[in-house]
């Protein structure tokens, strides 16, 4: 094994660059080491300009989101090795305005995540203990709570690049994760958001952001099982008078 | 100030996730295509046993060819469409494999029971 | 450019986005603020992984948890502030459940609990073992319900206003622009969390700097118990990833190089197969990370590239287990380290986990500022005293984040004073020093050449190491202190390349090592002035607990030339007289 890799790093600074442009660095190559870590060495060894996003380096904050050799991945969680000898090519996350390097606008999700409220809605006061739910009752949500809000399901999804009103795979899953647990009754007060033209009915199913989701949330899923149910909800609203729906 | 990057002409190209995306929407144009066939078809009986035969001459050579690609294209929307099903149709304690044979199933009975009609 | 806002929440982890819902439920007419140097969800709240303890079942009661925590903090926690803690964590706990938390459950549908370290009983809630993601998530989701909590998200604070002893906000870089802003307010609630990166190997998430506790000290607040560093006894070599404590509390075992339990020679109990509460693996982290270094001293531990190890075997507890009650456990193992728990050993070693001190507060999260709240990790309250408890904390968060909000709330409601003159004029002040600063570390055209900001930051994690480490003595902190000292001075020529103004994290990374240095400073000076042994705080020259002199909490305030002056204030004791410390017997 080599003992150095190339990074080949896309740099953006706005006032600098009219577009991004690719700078290469030579790191160590170590089994450890992560893309993170990489980069990590070239801003405090070599290149202090260098700006991109990180926390927790353990997969679970969702801050190093990037695009290594055009997948998006968690820098923290891919590993230098696998793209020996090199070179990687790190970019930013697609379908993102670049703020700057890697770092990139995540604006447009925080905007949208509240509109499908993903919060827990009932009517009535809390229990004086907690609501009961079984072990199967939480299996039924379970996998779409898992979501980090990472961005890289809406960094592989096409239709997100082609139309960005899009609301796209995050957010529907945790709309979805509210809808499906025992807990919550606010269903209908999602419905408006998600059965919209830029609701589940603007996917069309590629399946790339199940594949980019490091942590086995399957917004795709959520989405297929969300047009069902919008689908069953308007032949209702179709067929039967409006007391018995 | 931030840098919003076009998107190419051939994006779809990049992956075969997203080559299958785009084949998937073109296939609603063939499909299109055999319910205006279909219609076809069925106006031409209705005209008589003539129109019928020169519908059928018709339906030779560049046409019968157009019709293989059409079909190709409406089993490659069929089957990916069947493979989505257990992914939108979570039934509490069936597993999604089962989902997807009984939807195999439901098809291939009834494309035999429509032979069945068709070749009697 | 500046804005206003009733109540100002500087974080957005477990502790500042209760906070700001408490405010907004205390008084709907106050405007709260959460100002957030990263998006709250990539808050470090969601590494939490165990648990979060609350009295939860009939064969528990309050009496047990406070006497645990006590204990477990060996008497240097405020029984009052432990009493208010043990009592609100239930009603917390349910709070985040009836927002949605998906706890772990029993087969009948109410909450599951686990053992942990140093419990008596089993009270631990968990949401498998990624508890405080959970916890986190829930928190953020149910703040975006609310449209009285206003977020800046990734603002960078830099100092506090401070006029005539009262805070009046902040004064913050807006990371995106690089524009320096200023947020006047009446009560400023600090929830930063803690400040683990001022050691090499932790668990710590890279924000963990310490932020508001450098903000606190500098603005004229005293922090508290400093000396106090707990060392987690399991995290992964090389990356310092917390293997959680729930592994042990669901069976798993500490082997030395021999595959010998080796705490059993440590007076924590005898080897069962399975495990009993308050003994073994189930000991306090203090002192299972102090078993440690005495076994490496043995020769009992493995060597590899990235220091001794031993392991932690969960083998036996089988596939499933792991995979329900442990996933992210193998997740990490399976991802960081290539292994499979299943099948294989865990390799650890003890790592920097926790801030036992923290900025000096009452049992409402008031600290000696006028205006200037604190709670979480940044905080001490103090009821985590000389060693937390595993699931301690993020109850802690919840339980104290509620009641700083609710201090904060009613101080704003029922006080008016409004910032004067002078604090628009110190926030164009601040403005003007950083751009000043910025200039001058961007020049580079320094006496004595230029330093890099990572060469100086590594030293300093290495003076914290070698002389504040598991063990201390008088001549290892008096080395540290020096070291220190001359790393500051060498911070004067610390340089920045980065001129741009848009999300420069070098400009970040410089502030972040400043407010670290007065961390480091703190916890060493008051390590060097506490002359006795106790939980987390190990003197080789003073292997005693010395409850003569030293059953109190130091304070260390900031002197004019950037020392630090340690005094003492007494500890709280209402029912529990200090006692010895026994796990396993």
């Amino acid at each position: 094994m080599a003992d150095t890799i190339t990074m080949q790093v896309a740099r953006y600074r706005p006032g600098q660059e009219a577009e991004p442009v690719f700078q290469s660095y030579d790191v160590p190559l170590r089994k450890e080491w992560a893309v993170l870590d990489g980069l990590n060495h070239i801003k405090d060894h070599v290149d202090g300009t260098l700006s991109y996003r990180w926390s927790c380096r353990m997969g679970i904050c969702g801050s190093c989101g990037m695009t290594v050799n055009g997948s998006p991945v968690l820098s923290c969680a891919t590993f230098l090795t696998d793209y020996a000898p090199g070179p990687v090519r790190v970019e930013p996350l697609r379908n993102f305005p670049v703020v700057r390097d890697l770092v990139v606008d995540i604006g447009d999700f925080m905007a949208k995540l509240p509109s499908v409220k993903p919060w827990l809605i009932r009517d009535d006061e809390p229990p004086e203990g907690e609501y009961l739910q079984t072990p199967d009752e939480l299996d039924d949500y379970k996998k779409f709570s898992m979501c980090i809000n990472c961005m890289l399901c809406y960094s592989a999804c096409p239709v997100y690049a082609l139309d960005p009103a899009f609301v796209g795979p995050a957010a529907i899953a945790l709309a979805q994760r509210y809808n499906l647990d025992s807990r919550d009754e606010g269903a209908a007060d999602r419905r408006d958001v998600l059965s919209s033209a830029e609701g589940v009915w603007a996917c069309t199913f590629v399946g790339e952001c199940s594949t980019a989701c490091p942590k086995g949330v399957d917004p795709a899923g959520a989405i297929q099982r969300y047009k069902l149910t919008a689908a069953t909800h308007a032949l209702k609203d179709f067929l039967l008078p409006r007391g018995a729906r | 100030m931030t840098y919003v990057k076009p998107i190419s002409t051939l994006w779809w190209l990049r992956r075969p996730s997203y080559f299958l995306f785009a084949l998937r929407e073109l296939s609603s144009v063939f499909v299109a295509w055999f319910v205006v066939y279909l219609l076809m078809l069925v106006s031409a009986i209705s005209a008589g046993p003539e129109a019928y035969h020169r519908f059928l001459d018709w339906s030779t050579g560049r046409v019968l060819v157009l019709n293989v690609v059409a079909l190709l294209f409406v089993l490659l929307h069929a089957v990916t469409w069947f493979n989505l099903a257990p992914r939108a149709m979570v039934v509490p304690h069936v597993p999604p494999v089962v989902v997807l044979v009984l939807h195999y199933l439901l098809w291939l009975g009834l494309s035999a029971a429509l032979a069945w009609v068709v070749l009697r | 450019m500046s804005t206003f806002h009733n109540v100002v929440v500087v974080g957005g982890g477990g502790a500042g986005l209760r906070a700001a819902i408490a405010v907004a439920e205390a008084n709907p007419r106050l405007t709260v603020a959460v100002v957030s140097k990263v998006y709250p969800m990539r808050s470090h709240t969601v590494s939490a992984e165990g648990g979060a303890a609350a009295v939860a079942g009939p064969d528990d009661s309050l009496e047990e948890h406070l006497y645990d925590t006590i204990s477990g903090g060996d008497w240097l926690v405020d029984q009052d502030a432990a009493e208010a803690f043990v009592q609100e964590a239930p009603r917390e706990l349910l709070r985040l459940e009836h927002w949605g938390c998906p706890w772990s459950r029993q087969r009948d549908g109410r909450i599951a609990v686990r053992a942990f370290g140093g419990m008596k009983k089993k009270r631990t809630w968990f949401a498998a073992d990624k508890t405080g993601f959970h916890m986190l998530h829930t928190l953020f989701q149910t703040t975006l319900s609310n449209p009285d909590v206003v977020r800046y998200d990734e603002w960078f604070v830099t100092s506090l206003l401070v006029d005539d002893g009262q805070v009046y906000g902040v004064v913050a870089i807006e990371l995106a622009t690089g524009r320096v802003e200023t947020v006047i307010a009446n009560a400023v609630i600090l929830c930063t969390g803690g400040c683990g990166r001022v050691f090499p190997f932790t668990t710590n998430a890279n924000i963990k700097t310490g932020d508001g506790m450098a903000l606190a000290y500098r603005a004229g607040a005293p922090l508290k118990d400093m000396e106090f560093v707990q060392y987690h006894p399991t995290g992964l070599p090389f990356t310092g990833i917390l293997i959680t404590e729930a592994a042990r509390a669901e069976g798993g075992w500490l082997l030395n190089k021999d595959g010998y339990r080796y705490l059993q020679d440590y007076d924590l109990g005898t080897p069962t197969p399975h495990p009993v509460l308050r003994s073994m693996e189930l000991g306090p982290r203090d002192r299972l990370s102090q078993a440690f270094v005495h076994e490496h001293d043995k020769g009992r531990t493995t060597d590899t590239p990235y220091g001794p190890i031993v392991h932690l075997d969960l083998r036996h507890l089988g596939a499933e287990v792991i995979d329900a009650k442990l996933p992210f456990v193998r997740e990490l193992c399976s991802k960081y380290e290539n292994i499979d728990p299943v099948k294989e050993l865990i390799p650890v070693r003890p790592v920097v986990h926790y801030m036992m001190g923290g900025v000096h507060t009452d049992i409402h999260g008031a600290t000696s500022l006028t205006g200037l709240y604190a709670a979480g990790e940044v905080a001490c309250v103090s009821i985590n005293g000389a060693n937390r408890l595993g699931s301690n904390s993020l109850p802690e968060c919840l339980v104290f984040g509620a009641r700083a909000g609710q201090a904060a709330a009613e101080f704003v409601t029922s006080t008016r004073t409004a910032p004067g003159a002078a604090v628009y004029a110190q926030a164009r002040d601040a403005q003007r020093l950083l751009e000043r600063e910025f200039a001058r570390h961007a020049e580079g055209s320094h006496i004595g050449g230029r330093e890099r900001i990572a060469d100086i930051r590594t030293e300093m994690q290495t003076a914290m190491e070698n002389g504040a480490g598991i063990y201390r003595d008088g001549e290892s902190l008096a080395k540290a202190a020096d070291r220190l000292r001359d790393l500051r001075e060498r911070f004067g020529r610390a340089t920045v390349d980065d001129r741009s103004r848009t999300f420069n994290t070098e400009a970040v990374a410089l502030l972040e090592l400043s407010f670290m240095l007065d961390v480091a400073e703190s916890i060493v000076v008051s390590a060097l002035h506490r002359g006795e042994s106790r939980g987390a705080h190990q003197r080789t020259d003073f292997p005693g607990r010395d409850d003569e002199r030293f059953l109190a909490h130091s304070l260390v305030r900031r002197t004019p030339d950037g020392g630090g002056l340690v005094d003492y204030m007494p500890v709280k004791i209402t029912q529990w007289p200090p006692g010895e410390r026994v796990y396993g017997r």
